[in-house]
């Protein structure tokens, strides 16, 4: 086994194990997102052996400094450091799903150990693969009109998320 | 060289976990991050892929990276809108619990 | 190759960590004595020799690890011990991309003077610094403190904005020298430039005195405004005055370190005086052309000396110049930032948030946009 899938194993059990983390913790919200960094981190770190290097650095500039910060802002302004619901409904419903759930994730785990993906597996990637020019390129000429989409979505949710938070001024 | 097939697998693991957060926590803001870890599952697969396939008959390929860019500014958007809705929310029924939110309009 | 980095870290570490970072704490109070008119540090003695106040940061360094290290009732103990960490790691790991010399050859062999010569440098900086936010907003929340919850909300609302304006200030920077690594940077500096070469276009300017002003081809030089702003933003990110509203002792005591103690709030003020050298450490590289001496290039110093001295040597020789040039640049980033720390007083919370959306995101677009348009029109 080689460095790289040694490196793999850990930070893939480490994104899993905080990854259930945040899900299973129910009483303290702050722990769960930082559960959550945790996963994004390590999955940079898996987006940096897989040689995508702008990406595994987004990752964790966007989703790590920024999106995550804003759910702790966001349950430490509401002070939201635990949450005591009383018992929910529909108990029987929420089990069928966690049965179903997990039985698609066997059968997916199972059809990937008996027919493996790798049609013809490449050892080596071609010069400047994953790096910001290569990216940058391919954004500003195949990608052009998608980029301007997102940024037409993205001006839409500022917007929105200015109106929704906005407090009526009497 | 990475064993791939664990890489989607490990794509598969996480999607799931994300699914059980969704349908099984009734706290809104662990459901918007299970959502963000589904996306994230999504990504890794795109990377995944996009090592297997890092270039087509010589040419190099990106498109994996490209659409992983795109899905983390949806979700940035997702987030800024989602939290939005959820502070709205929490003004008018002080709870982030979603079976308290049963009308479409208060 | 192991082992050159190894080597190349240990030294990074020592130099900037063990090294400058205590005489930081020094500076800061020589600094803060002449703005006072008082004659500042000068009790810490050993045997009545007191060398200047130079041994108030031994003393410091003592007076926090025999402290009582106190967790408070009612904190989250775990976060609670973990967040200094949070905090020191990142600040301590930004300097493996950080040049501190260029690449030099000895014969069949050459010398690359940085930790990491990573393709991605600032951008890896950035996003190390990102992730010490965790470390100020945890620390603030788990504390079980009022004091320390609002420092936290404001360190989290503040660092968010002001790390999207300084990756967007700094892209005219980009532009201008089409990298990201660091290290082509430094060595894209090593020049000089015609300072009014553009104006070529217009009117040809070749009898008059204007046309051989030359200048070194530094970001400065480049992209003034971008210094100004990714200055501004940096050092907000730091959270030091006038920047601290976080802490702002007069508002909310010490905000998020008030309830750490002993070498738990030693880490935190030594993460705030590493974060000092890297942002000196970092304007030096882009804005101040890093290791390279003003007017004389590389090929010039090691050609000068090696006219008197065999080539070997002479490199050598243009190392330690270089490295003595990029340390002079950090010690007087350092010093500008405490003369603005002391010379300002502390921003209102409302005065900061409004500074980084209303003024340096539109200034920086417009300086992307700018930027833009005149190399599109010097390039052709």
């Amino acid at each position: 086994m080689t460095v790289e899938a040694i490196l793999f194993y850990v930070f893939g059990i480490l994104a899993v194990v905080s990854a259930l983390g945040m899900v299973l913790n129910i009483r303290n919200t702050v722990a769960s997102a930082m559960s959550l960094v945790v996963t994004m981190v390590s999955l940079g770190a898996i987006y940096l052996l897989l040689e995508a290097y702008l990406v595994a650095v987004i990752q964790i500039m966007v989703y790590g400094g920024a999106i995550v910060v804003l759910f702790l802002f966001v349950v430490m302004l509401l002070n939201l450091s635990t949450d005591e619901f009383p018992p929910g409904k529909q108990r029987v419903a929420k089990l069928a799903v966690v049965i179903v759930g997990v039985a698609i994730l066997a059968q997916v785990l199972v059809a990937l150990g008996q027919a493996p993906l790798l049609v013809a597996q490449p050892e080596a990637v071609p010069e400047g693969f994953g790096g910001y020019r290569q990216l940058g390129l391919s954004l500003y000429t195949d990608y052009v009109l998608l980029v301007e989409m997102v940024s037409l979505l993205l001006l839409a949710a500022i917007v929105g998320a200015l109106i929704l938070a906005k407090r009526k001024i009497d | 060289m990475l064993p791939l097939d664990h890489v989607i697998g490990l794509s598969a693991i996480l999607f799931t976990i994300g699914v059980l957060g969704v349908a099984t926590r009734r706290n809104l803001i662990v459901i918007l991050m299970s959502i963000e870890l589904m996306l994230n599952a999504a990504n890794l697969a795109f990377v995944g892929f996009n090592r297997i396939w890092s270039q087509v008959e010589g040419v190099p390929a990106i498109d994996g990276h490209v659409f992983v860019l795109m899905v983390i500014a949806v979700a940035a958007a997702e987030v800024a809108v989602g939290l939005g809705i959820l502070l709205s929310m929490f003004r008018n029924r002080d709870s982030v619990n979603v079976e308290e939110v049963n009308l479409l309009k208060w | 190759m192991l082992i050159e980095a190894t080597v190349k870290v240990l030294f990074i570490l020592v130099v900037m960590v063990v090294g400058i970072a205590p005489v930081i704490t020094w500076i800061e109070r020589k600094q803060s004595a002449l703005m006072q008119d008082r004659i500042g540090a000068n009790r810490a003695d050993v045997g009545g020799i007191t060398v200047l106040g130079l041994l108030h940061p031994a003393a410091d360094v003592i007076k926090l690890m025999t402290k009582e290290d106190v967790v408070p009732e009612g904190a989250n103990r775990v976060m609670h011990l973990l967040s200094p960490l949070i905090v020191a790691v990142p600040a301590i790991s930004a300097f493996a991309v950080i040049p501190y010399g260029g690449v030099y050859r000895f014969g069949d062999t050459t010398l690359n003077l940085v930790g990491a010569d990573i393709d991605w440098g600032l951008l890896y900086i950035f996003a190390i610094g990102s992730i010490a936010a965790y470390g100020t907003v945890i620390a603030g929340w788990s504390s079980n403190n009022n004091w320390s919850m609002l420092g936290g909300l404001r360190a989290s609302a503040q660092l968010i904005s002001y790390e999207v304006t300084m990756g967007l200030t700094v892209v005219g920077v980009f532009m201008v020298f089409e990298t990201l690594r660091l290290s082509d940077m430094a060595l894209a500096q090593d020049t000089t430039f015609r300072l009014f070469g553009f104006l070529d276009r217009f009117f040809g300017l070749d009898w008059r005195w204007i046309d051989q002003v030359r200048v070194p081809a530094w970001g400065i030089f480049y992209q003034p405004l971008g210094f100004l702003m990714f200055l501004t933003a940096i050092m907000a990110e730091n959270k030091r005055p006038p920047f601290d509203i976080p802490e702002g002792e007069s508002e909310i005591i010490a905000g998020y370190h008030l309830e750490y103690s002993g070498m738990r709030f030693g880490l935190f003020f030594m993460s705030e005086f590493i974060e000092i050298i890297i942002i000196a450490a970092l304007t030096a590289t882009i804005f101040l052309g890093g290791w390279a001496v003003p007017y004389l290039s590389t090929d010039t110093i090691i050609g000068g000396i090696s006219r008197f001295f065999d080539v070997g040597f002479a490199t050598c020789l243009c190392i330690l110049i270089h490295f003595s040039t990029f340390m002079l640049k950090v010690f007087a980033m350092i010093w500008v930032q405490m003369l603005l720390r002391w010379s300002l007083p502390r921003f209102r919370y409302d005065q900061v948030m409004s500074l980084c959306w209303k003024i340096l995101l539109p200034l920086s677009i417009a300086n992307i946009f700018v930027t833009g348009l005149v190399l599109l029109w010097v390039k052709g």
